[in-house]
């Protein structure tokens, strides 16, 4: 009965490739960070990649990798920026050249005309401000009612047979309700209606917009993440609940100490996307005026009568936000796979 | 030799029918188990053997008879059921171990939130315990680091820190590869030495005839034949049992 399960001693390769993709990272991170001196950010950023495609391996070579790749972009802009605008007392007579004709070509007049006159950026810049705090708060909120949402109903399946009846079981039958009314009735009509609704009828009275999309976006979210984390809770193995009753756990206890953690865990990507998908939501706010990133873009265009450059650009920013948190999801995804099981 | 000692679970015209009596899982049960017997329930898959286990520590909710455990009647509604299923520890067949906590954790989580014990001595004793199956070094590691025979000795250990008057196991071999039966069965076989009452489900018809104190041999929910692992193996009475017994041995 004696098994020999030690471990084998950590080979010396196997070091060195921990090492390496140690300075991957760095490599990665200075990139980013050195971005803004032309070429600095490219060097740090093709060392990386090479040391990368050299020995593929482990989580932090891979973060250095993409962290380089944005470095790269990052340098490409800056560079060409600095190349433009960086103020020299004798330019070159080539870099004058090129400078005097970006400053009289259509994209310049187009995109100083939408965002650097009248400090237009700044309905950008707010606008991506106020999303952010929206999403937020909406996801805090959505997390909380979900939550709760999610126990009182698995807790009915399990324990409608078990109570013997009395006014807990009724209030929990009672609860159970009005968690499925608010499940059918959320996910059954438009996030738009719910908004303009919480607005114009429940709110009529108050102006604070930000407060309206909030709990608006965070009811609604509640809806999905209860769905969500219920699925959680009924993926966790029947036997995994039998084991916790049958030490003499009680049934909060069991769902606190053995199934909740276990279904967190399993659900925590899905909650991830939940907030990826939040963030573009709250790009239909602009219908009750509250000025976010989407209706900024829009109050460029109806001022410039321009729509290309605004809408592009808030695209852009949408895309890449929701490219770096799917990024962060499935670095977490990948985490939780390697974790165990 | 177990007729005098004090009985501990006393089941009575158990009953547990699904689909308002349409399948009897349970059909009148009644038998004793004494302060260090090791019952061992035999009989073939439906026969309501697990329902049976089940039902002593109301994992499974049974739809008429009684069961008391020293002298409770476990299904009134003023027992706190909680308590007493701290007295009997229950092994699964398929272990049913705790994924996200250590192998150490496993053991101490149950002793520290219901007994209050300090962490030092929960993990005190669940180191003595690991001693005791061999497995004291893997105390850091997560289950699925585990072979199947592993888990299910911790399955054991775990079921054993809560000091347990009574253990309960439902089939706890049967998931098992066959070169891993043996060392569960050798922790069962010096759990029973040591005098631990018992109360086994299994197919394991060696162990039931080594280690038993009294078989129980039921079929579609009743009890059929019970007797000494000896009678019970050379001198069976019931046609049904005779040819169960033609069947696996």
């Amino acid at each position: 009965m004696s098994e020999q399960n030690k471990l084998p001693a950590p080979e010396p390769a196997l070091l060195n490739k921990t090492k390496k993709s140690n300075l991957i990272l760095v490599f990665g991170i200075l990139s980013v960070l050195f971005s803004i001196i032309p070429l600095a950010g490219i060097v740090f950023a093709v060392l990386a990649i090479c040391l990368f495609v050299k020995n593929r391996s482990g989580m932090k070579a891979e973060i250095g990798k993409t962290l380089a790749m944005i470095g790269i972009v990052i340098s490409i802009i800056a560079s060409a920026v600095e190349l433009l605008f960086f103020p020299l007392n004798n330019p070159p007579s080539w870099l004058s050249a090129i400078r005097s004709d970006f400053l009289v070509s259509s994209f310049w007049i187009d995109f100083e005309n939408n965002f650097i006159s009248e400090k237009r950026y700044m309905y950008i810049l707010k606008g991506l401000g106020v999303t952010f705090e929206v999403t937020f708060f909406a996801v805090l909120l959505g997390i909380a009612l979900g939550v709760v949402v999610a126990l009182v109903r698995s807790s009915y399946d399990t324990l409608k047979e078990e109570m013997r009846g009395g006014f807990g079981k009724g209030l929990l039958w009672f609860f159970n309700k009005l968690c499925g009314v608010y499940l059918t009735v959320i996910r059954g009509t438009p996030v738009v209606v719910q908004l303009m609704i919480i607005y114009f009828v429940i709110f009529a009275s108050s102006n604070n917009k930000i407060l309206v999309a909030v709990l608006a976006f965070g009811i609604n979210s509640g809806a999905y993440v209860a769905e969500i984390i219920r699925g959680g809770i009924m993926s966790i193995d029947k036997g995994q609940f039998e084991a916790g009753r049958s030490l003499g756990f009680g049934y909060v206890r069991t769902m606190a100490f053995i199934i909740i953690p276990q279904a967190f865990k399993a659900v925590l990507p899905a909650l991830a996307n939940e907030f990826i998908v939040l963030i573009k939501e709250t790009s239909v706010s602009g219908y009750v005026g509250l000025q976010e990133l989407t209706k900024g873009g829009d109050i460029i265009r109806s001022r410039t009568y321009s729509a290309f450059m605004p809408l592009i650009a808030v695209a852009i920013i949408y895309l890449v936000i929701v490219m770096f948190f799917s990024w962060l999801v499935s670095l977490l995804e990948r985490r939780l796979k390697n974790s165990e099981r | 030799m177990s007729a005098d000692n004090k009985v501990i679970i006393s089941v009575k015209d158990l009953k547990k029918f699904y689909n308002d009596g349409e399948v009897k899982a349970l059909d009148g049960v009644t038998t004793d188990i004494r302060k260090g017997e090791v019952v061992v329930v035999i009989g073939p898959s439906g026969s309501g053997k697990s329902t049976f286990l089940r039902s002593l520590n109301l994992l499974e909710r049974p739809t008429g008879g009684s069961i008391t455990f020293e002298g409770n009647d476990i299904m009134a509604p003023s027992t706190d059921i909680n308590k007493l299923r701290q007295k009997m520890g229950m092994v699964f067949q398929h272990f049913n171990l705790f994924p996200h906590l250590t192998i150490l954790r496993n053991m101490t989580i149950a002793p520290m939130k219901l007994n209050g014990l300090s962490k030092e001595d929960a993990e005190k004793k669940a180191l003595s315990l690991l001693e005791r199956v061999g497995l004291a070094d893997r105390a850091k590691a997560y289950p699925s680091q585990l072979s199947g025979g592993q888990k299910q000795r911790i399955a054991i250990v775990r079921a054993l820190a809560m000091d347990p008057e009574v253990m309960l196991f439902d089939e706890p071999t049967s998931a098992l590869d066959p070169e891993m039966v043996g060392e569960v069965l050798d922790v069962m076989k010096n759990l029973a030495k040591a005098g631990m009452t018992m109360v086994c489900v299994t197919h394991e018809m060696g162990f039931a005839r080594e280690v038993g104190t009294r078989v129980i041999f039921m079929d579609c929910g009743r009890i059929i034949e019970e007797n000494t692992p000896d009678q019970i193996f050379t001198n069976p009475q019931n046609e049904r049992l005779k040819s169960f017994l033609q069947k696996v041995l």
